[in-house]
């Protein structure tokens, strides 16, 4: 006679030990290394450190070893582990003006103090396959400039801001609210959802700005600046009572500057979206600059009416940790509320085949 | 099974560290304090996927002690994938006895069901639960469904049940069937089948439901008062079978239906598999008599 299946702890063992086997693949192929993931496949690594909120290029590309390439399952590891670490204080506001920057550019003026520096981008590569790549060989290094020794690069907003033709960023006053202690309470202040959309999953971002350029609560972007480089970040030890520089990170920064009439108490200037991004992540950026501009539709007196306006649809949706995990729960066995409904889907048939005995029958002969 | 014992070392007691602890332990109070409220936490990132119990999962290991007597159940079982997960979980991080024997155990971490056998003081049952606000579906804005809690405005709540006797000529609702805790708070039971809503009303154990994605926890004290929806002329009523368990004869308690054979063949179950065992060993020792 059939009964439940037992032993379920027995499976769950060995289903560990599968994924761990398929993870490793053919044996007869070198193993990939950190340092191979970490150079090699860099962009995934930014990507993992940026959703995953965790500056560490080792642990994410641990991570996305340790998840087969699923950045993000390597995202969910990696903010597992993130969530466990001791908490010393919040670091001073990163100064993207003391940035070295490897790319700038500015799509809203010809040039800019600092320069347009292309850099490292795909963005002119034609998407050819290159077949050479398949091959192993050494490929000669690029040529590079000597580095800018500038003291500051001066971000565009800031010259506009000058001007009074763009609005000043908010103050940033007050200490930092930090999404994963903290539960999101709507409605949220912009620091929280500039936050939610930095940790937001880079696809679902990307869709709704592409959204937003396709009608769904346009508002009229520039790219005012896209900067990627190096930025110190400073920290103040209790202890100290100054600040002490502790680390450098990598971070893409985009200012987008958009359109807007002016309302009765404010005259026509321009406003701004913002997006920042751990690593080389431009489209990231971009797609969370426009988003936080969509986001600001209230603040701005627009009617907010589409997807990417709404802060309730889009910061409860943003995540994909979270999505993941409500969406593959549907594997977990929802057997009890399925026989709920069996009993009372069967109970509302047998009452209409009792009112109405041709429904059952031309049922039946089917 | 590889040995992840010293890795273990790492984390602390029960996983999370104590100032996480003491958060949750705060939110448990209020949530205590005030029966069917939903109290927003700082739910933390689990090792285990949102939806798959993270919620019930901060809940218990908040409040888990080495003297405590661990059980899991998912679809009223012990032996289900995910609840031997989170037991293996606690086992390894808690260093805590485990059971399957709802007497036994002084803390139940359940999803979708109430165990069949009558709970007793100083037991707590810890729900996962999916989604907190039961009035979610009637209305997705948080903004709203707290405002609409804070002024008792529940008659969205009562529409949507009318509607479906207007439709189905019945309550067609059969899990996460709404339940007024306290005679204030509408509440969300989590998915259990209406069959297990009677439990809930006055049981002597304490109730927790941890929501870890959406970041909620809400209680239902001992001997507290929990109605399930209804009108005077549609009263509440649970699912019942025609048929009674084929492994222990019962036909009071919830039965799963499996399909055995490729025409279709039925046979029911008790869901409850502590309690179906128990059951068995009885009828087996009064047969020996």
């Amino acid at each position: 006679m059939y009964v439940a299946v037992k032993g379920g702890e027995t499976a769950i063992a060995h289903s560990l030990d599968l994924v761990a086997d398929k993870r490793r693949g053919d044996r007869g192929i070198a193993e990939v290394s950190l340092d191979q993931i970490d150079q090699q496949l860099g962009l995934a690594v930014d990507r993992v450190m940026t959703e995953g909120s965790c500056y560490d290029r080792a642990l994410a590309a641990l991570a996305i070893k340790q998840a087969r390439g699923d950045l993000i399952e390597a995202i969910f590891l990696l903010r597992a582990y993130r969530t466990t670490l001791p908490r010393f204080g919040d670091s001073e506001p990163l100064d993207t003006s003391r940035m070295v920057a490897e790319r700038r550019i500015s799509s809203t003026f010809k040039d800019v103090p600092g320069g347009q520096v292309l850099g490292p981008t795909y963005d002119y590569t034609h998407r050819l396959l290159d077949f050479s790549l398949a091959a192993a060989g050494e490929r000669p290094a690029a040529p590079t400039a000597p580095a800018d020794m500038a003291p500051s690069l001066p971000r565009v907003g800031d010259i506009l801001e000058r001007e009074g033709m763009l609005e000043p960023p908010p103050d940033a006053g007050g200490p930092a609210h930090d999404l994963t202690r903290q539960p999101l309470v709507m409605p949220a202040a912009r620091p929280v959802r500039l936050q939610n959309l930095a940790r937001g999953d880079e696809g679902f971002l990307l869709a709704l700005g592409y959204s937003t350029q396709r009608g769904y609560g346009n508002n009229h972007p520039f790219v005012g600046e896209i900067r990627f480089g190096s930025v110190p970040v400073s920290f103040v030890p209790e202890e100290l009572g100054f600040a002490i520089e502790i680390a450098e990170i990598d971070v893409t920064e985009c200012d987008m500057v958009n359109q807007f009439a002016g309302s009765q108490d404010v005259p026509p200037q321009f406003t701004r979206g913002y997006g920042l991004a751990f690593g080389h992540a431009e489209r990231k950026a971009m797609a969370m600059a426009l988003v936080d501009r969509a986001l600001r539709a209230e603040e701005l007196s627009e009617a907010v009416a589409s997807p990417a306006q709404d802060e309730e649809f889009v910061l409860a949706h943003s995540d994909n940790v979270e999505a993941s995990g409500f969406v593959q729960h549907l594997k977990l066995p929802h057997y009890v509320d399925f026989q709920s409904e069996l009993v009372v889907v069967r109970a509302l048939r047998a009452e209409v085949e009792a009112r109405n005995p041709d429904a059952a029958l031309s049922q039946a002969a089917e | 099974m590889p040995d992840v014992s010293i890795q273990d070392e790492a984390y602390n007691y029960a996983y999370l560290d104590e100032q996480t602890k003491r958060m949750i332990r705060r939110a448990i109070l209020k949530a205590v304090a005030v029966p069917g409220y939903q109290v927003p936490f700082g739910g933390r990132e689990m090792p285990l996927p949102y939806g798959w119990g993270t919620g019930g999962i901060q809940v218990t290991a908040a409040i888990i002690g080495r003297d405590d007597t661990l059980k899991v159940i998912d679809q009223g079982a012990d032996d289900t994938t995910n609840a031997v997960s989170i037991r293996r979980f606690f086992a390894k991080v808690a260093d805590v006895a485990t059971t399957t024997r709802t007497e036994d155990a002084t803390i139940i971490q359940t999803r979708h069901r109430v165990p069949e056998t009558p709970l007793s003081e100083g037991q707590i049952l810890v729900f996962q639960v999916p989604i907190p606000e039961p009035l979610r579906m009637l209305e997705p804005r948080e903004t709203e469904t707290r405002t609409l809690h804070a002024l008792s405005e529940y008659g969205v709540m009562q529409v949507s049940l009318y509607e479906s006797i207007a439709r189905h000529g019945r309550i067609a609702k059969t899990y996460n069937y709404p339940v007024l805790v306290n005679g204030r708070y509408i509440m969300s039971p989590s998915p259990i089948p209406k069959f297990d809503n009677p439990k809930l009303d006055r049981n002597p154990a304490l109730q927790l439901y941890g929501a870890g994605r959406e970041k909620r926890i809400y209680a239902v004290p001992p001997y507290t008062p929990v109605k399930s929806l209804d009108f005077d002329d549609h009263p509440f009523e649970i699912e019942t079978w025609k048929e009674s368990c084929s492994l222990c004869g019962s036909s009071e308690s919830f039965l799963d239906e499996m399909i055995v054979d490729d025409s279709g063949k039925r046979l029911f179950l008790c869901s409850d598999t502590d309690w179906c065992q128990d059951r068995q060993e009885k009828q087996r020792v009064d047969a020996a008599k």
